[in-house]
């Protein structure tokens, strides 16, 4: 008799990393359609071409890397970060930049350091992080919604789009669908009050409806992450709970200069972030505890560098800074474990 | 029903237990040959009684138990024994261990036996003893000697008694068609065992996908005089962990490194408390118990009353194998099983399952992808670790970082290899690092053994060598008073005879005074001088003084002088008496053998005659002038 001899355990639950990657895209949608309806076609076009290239690029990395190609390009990761970004930068941003943004994210943000599981930093961060110091012109021209663009649904058409994306558009094209953002607006007020701001600017006046929309969309993903227990509850609460009450203190004391939680809460890349970005499991703290404070130390960044920083929406920066701390919160936030009084806090080893 | 608390994490594996609670627990036909391992529980193999060709009856007893913690063996059935030595058994290594191997003769002719009058009555030692005598361990799965546990009530104070009725292993169904057939008999030992421990609380936990199970035990406890709850648990794996049935029926944690009893509690499993009932009241010894009989690779999954020692070949013919289906072999269930490699593995006290599988239903795992720390196997660890960390841990080597995060504690249930979306097998990280870590520590403790010993030689040479030491400075001290002793004597005897005075003892000295004597002298006189000198230049007064002191200290210098010189001159005379210079004349003696065996060297070397007469006149020469040297030394030598 010749039996197969193997360790325990002898069954296991139908999950691969793929199906978490597929449910995390999946996730997606709702975001991605939003996004679709209110700035146009962009974001579409940005996320087919961006999986393009990431696939290209995983697959030409894992061979340089002398690793099974197929087998671990099938994995998905490479998607799920090529479709971060895409959903990151501006709808109209140019092919190359994309082109750029994938290679570093890829390339140097994922394989240089060792492939899925090893990078330290969220890779679609630090691509759009390099991309945002890079071509600040670019990379801050956003697609105003359609609400802005005149009566009816009119985002720019798809031809256009693809037009403007991969040869050029004039300049007058660009004005006409592209503006500020919200947080944009406010960072950038001059000496007006929060209330002088919000009457002045069409964006904030009439347009911040679309952002809420995209914001409750990607709230909607991540509620079904959570669900579906691909994420735990522990970064992204503590991060928008974080955001809400740095707001809601500032915002208390000195309205005239402080933007409402809500308004922290609803615009920009924050939903996206605490259910897509911080979310990454392979760059952020570990433990449930760890999480705990790695996101709610990213709620707090974000509100800081959105107050007093010079970029207006901070959250790449405040991720690749926690992600930095990662490893140090690790070691500070291990549970108690059954039968010990206390957790073993900060004991690393001697390594 | 009473609270039910929860512990951390735990897993919902497909139960698959359906399948083999269908039919009754049947008998297994009596195999030809069965395979008793000596070692079928945890600590010391026990030694056989038996020699090969004996005849043995059923329940006769064919090994005992070596020291505190081992078990007894008996023979499951009449028969001979034909052999002792290696076959394989059921254990993780797939290593080949000793083994009674017994031929059946198909009478089944029981030993005279009988169960104990009204053991309530008895010493408990003398309860447990007989227990012991019947060689019964855990039957949950760790196979723990049970005297052992029934002990604890002598040293800790037990409060709760917790029997084990959780089985939380998917497919195994042994405990719950004991319970469903057997539920008085599982009441019966639980009286034994709460009247050895005197707990004031019993509870049964039990896993809530049994409800037959659980009906059967309610009917036989109505009425009951012992305080006995079932507690119903939710299904959960790993609920019947003992740590964590603990958890969940009292909400108490079993400190890490400790034992329930430390915290009150003693566990035992319903199978063992039906072995008991039976040692006890029949004095049967454990030589049978059930066993689940499952998986696809069978046609009727059931549960077998097996004899230990039954070849699973024989259990899984009796469930009717397909051959060609059967893909994997597992004893116990899948999480925590054992895959064995050969049918003719025997039942052992601890074989609760075996799994007949088939490729589909326990395929090969997936090929292992990195880990991305998505940290589901943190939640479901029943034991709140951090397995993404410890498998990093395990994998870079860094065994001081994986037990600081309590690898130990780890009881290797599998819930986080079940869960883990890379298919890493986590558990067999653990079990590398914790052998590694094992290995480790016993290097370090044969090194600092073999240092302690170094050390201790060392100390123990050192202190000889002390003693040593002290011994011959007693010896000399002894040595020096003797001598004192003999001197003051001698000095008696000196003073007693003043003629006798020895001149060179007193002269010595003598000289040296005089000689400083004479010293002093002159360079007072020389001073004077100077100072006479001085005054006559400058034409000072008392010159005359002066020179009067002057002349007189030139004699007085002359005195001391001619008195040295005397004593001098007395000195040399003494020498001059003595004739000899001592010493001279040991060197030149010496020199003068040496010259000697020199020439003779010299002459047995040489071949030429002219030189050999003439070194053989110079010989004799030197042999005159030797010998003279030699007798005057002998002379002037003291005794």
């Amino acid at each position: 008799m010749s039996l197969i001899r193997l360790s325990s355990p002898h069954v296991y639950k139908a999950n691969s990393t793929a199906n978490v990657m597929r449910l995390v895209m999946l996730a997606m949608l709702p975001g991605i359609l939003a996004m679709t309806v209110f700035f146009g076609w962009g974001t579409v076009i940005q996320i087919i071409w961006a999986s393009l290239l990431a696939l290209g690029f995983e697959a030409v990395i894992l061979k340089l890397r002398k690793r099974p190609v197929l087998f671990h390009l099938s994995d998905g990761s490479a998607i799920v970060t090529a479709m971060l970004l895409a959903v990151a930068i501006p709808p109209f941003a140019p092919w190359w930049m994309t082109l750029v943004g994938v290679f570093v994210a890829i390339v140097l943000g994922k394989h240089l350091y060792g492939g899925l599981g090893q990078n330290p930093f969220n890779p679609a961060m630090v691509a759009y992080a390099l991309l945002l110091i890079s071509f600040p012109v670019e990379m801050t021209r956003w697609t105003t919604p359609f609400v802005l663009n005149g009566d009816g649904w009119q985002i720019a058409p798809f031809l256009d789009t693809l037009k403007a994306i991969f040869a050029a558009a004039d300049n007058l094209w660009y004005d006409s669908f592209t503006g500020a953002t919200p947080l944009d607006e406010i960072r950038h007020r001059g000496g007006l009050t929060t209330e002088e701001a919000w009457r002045q600017s069409t964006v904030l006046s009439q347009g911040i409806g679309a952002w809420h929309a995209v914001s409750a969309a990607w709230l909607m993903g991540g509620i079904f992450l959570l669900y579906r227990k691909v994420i735990t509850w522990h970064a992204p609460i503590s991060m928008l709970l974080a955001l809400a009450l740095c707001s809601s203190m500032f915002f208390g004391f000195d309205p005239d200069n402080y933007a409402d939680p809500f308004f922290h809460l609803s615009t920009g890349a924050t939903m996206l972030a605490a259910f897509f970005i911080i979310t990454d499991p392979v760059s952020s703290a570990t433990s449930n505890r760890g999480r705990i404070v790695f996101g709610a130390s990213i709620g707090i960044l974000i509100f800081i560098i959105r107050t007093w920083g010079n970029y207006p929406d901070g959250v790449a920066f405040a991720v690749l800074l926690m992600n930095l701390a990662a490893p140090f919160i690790d070691i500070y936030t291990q549970p108690r474990s059954y039968g010990h009084n206390r957790a073993k806090k900060g004991q690393g080893g001697k390594a | 029903m009473g609270k039910v608390f929860a512990f951390h994490g735990g897993v919902h594996p497909p139960e698959n237990k359906k399948q083999s609670t269908r039919t009754p627990i049947a008998h297994a036909p009596l195999p030809k040959m069965l395979y008793i391992p000596l070692q079928q529980h945890i600590g010391i193999a026990a030694n056989p009684v038996v020699n090969v060709g004996d005849r043995v009856l059923k329940g006769q007893l064919i090994a005992e138990p070596v020291g505190r913690i081992s078990a007894s063996l008996h023979a499951p059935t009449s028969g001979i024994v034909r052999s002792i030595g290696p076959h394989p058994v059921p254990h993780a290594s797939g290593l080949e261990s000793d083994c009674i191997t017994l031929e059946t003769d198909g009478q089944d002719e029981w030993i005279e036996h009988q169960g104990l009058q009204d053991y309530t009555r008895l010493e408990p030692s003398v309860l447990i003893e007989h227990i012991r005598q019947c060689g019964i361990a855990g039957m949950g799965g760790a196979g723990f000697p049970t005297d052992v546990k029934l002990h604890l009530g002598d040293d800790h104070i037990v409060n709760t008694l917790i029997i084990n009725a959780a089985e939380c292993e998917p497919y195994i169904t042994a405990d719950d068609m004991l319970m469903r057939e057997r539920a008085a008999d599982i009441l019966s030992g639980i009286r034994i065992i709460s009247h050895l421990l005197r707990p004031s609380h019993i509870m049964i936990g039990i896993e809530d996908n049994k409800p037959q199970a659980i009906h059967a035990l309610e009917a036989v406890l109505k009425g009951c005089e012992l305080n006995i709850d079932i507690r119903v648990v939710p299904t959960k794996y790993p609920s019947g962990g003992e740590r964590q049935l603990i958890q969940l029926l009292t909400g108490l944690e079993v400190p890490s490194g400790r034992i329930p009893a430390d915290i009150g509690i003693v566990c035992q499993n319903v199978g063992t408390a039906t072995a008991i009932h039976r040692a006890v009241h029949f004095g049967e010894p454990l030589i049978s118990r059930i066993v689940t009989v499952t998986g696809d690779a069978v046609a009727k999954p059931q549960n077998f009353e097996a004899l230990i020692g039954t070849p699973f070949a024989d259990l899984l013919e009796a469930a009717n194998l397909y051959e060609g289906r059967l893909f994997r072999l597992v004893m116990g269930g899948p999480m925590m099983g054992v895959t064995i490699a050969h049918d003719q593995i025997p039942v052992i006290k601890t074989t609760n399952c075996i799994i007949a599988a088939s490729d589909e239903e326990m395929p090969q795992a997936p090929p292992e992808q990195p880990c991305i720390r998505c940290n589901m196997c943190e939640q479901v660890c029943p034991v709140t670790l951090l397995p993404q960390q410890l498998y990093w841990f395990s994998k870079g080597r860094e065994f001081d970082k994986a037990r600081n995060h309590n690898l130990f504690d780890c009881i290797e249930c599998g819930a986080c290899a079940y869960v883990c979306p890379s298919s890493i097998p986590l558990v067999q990280y653990y079990r590398f690092a914790k052998s590694e870590i094992r290995t480790e520590e016993a290097e370090q403790r044969k090194a600092d053994h073999a240092r302690q010993r170094f050390e201790a030689r060392q100390a123990r040479l050192e202190r000889e060598q002390a003693e040593k030491e002290a011994r011959r400075k007693a010896r000399a001290e002894e040595a020096a008073r003797a001598q004192q002793s003999r001197k003051s004597t001698e000095a008696d005897k000196a003073q007693a005879d003043p003629c006798n005075t020895a001149p060179a003892a007193s002269a010595a000295p003598d000289l040296k005074q005089l000689k400083t004597a004479a010293a002093v002298a002159r360079t007072k006189l020389k001073k004077a001088r100077d100072a006479l000198k001085n005054a006559e230049d400058k034409g000072l007064d008392g010159i005359d003084a002066l020179r009067v002191t002057l002349t007189d200290l030139e004699q007085k210098s002359e005195e001391a002088e001619q008195a040295f010189k005397a004593a001098e001159q007395a000195e040399a005379a003494a020498a001059a008496e003595k004739g000899v210079d001592l010493k001279q004349l040991k060197i030149d003696a010496a020199m003068a053998r040496a010259a000697v065996t020199k020439l003779e060297r010299a002459l047995t070397k040489t071949e030429d005659e002219q030189a050999r007469r003439e070194m053989e006149t110079e010989l004799v020469e030197a042999r005159k002038k030797s010998d003279a040297l030699n007798q005057s030394l002998s002379e002037h030598s003291p005794a």
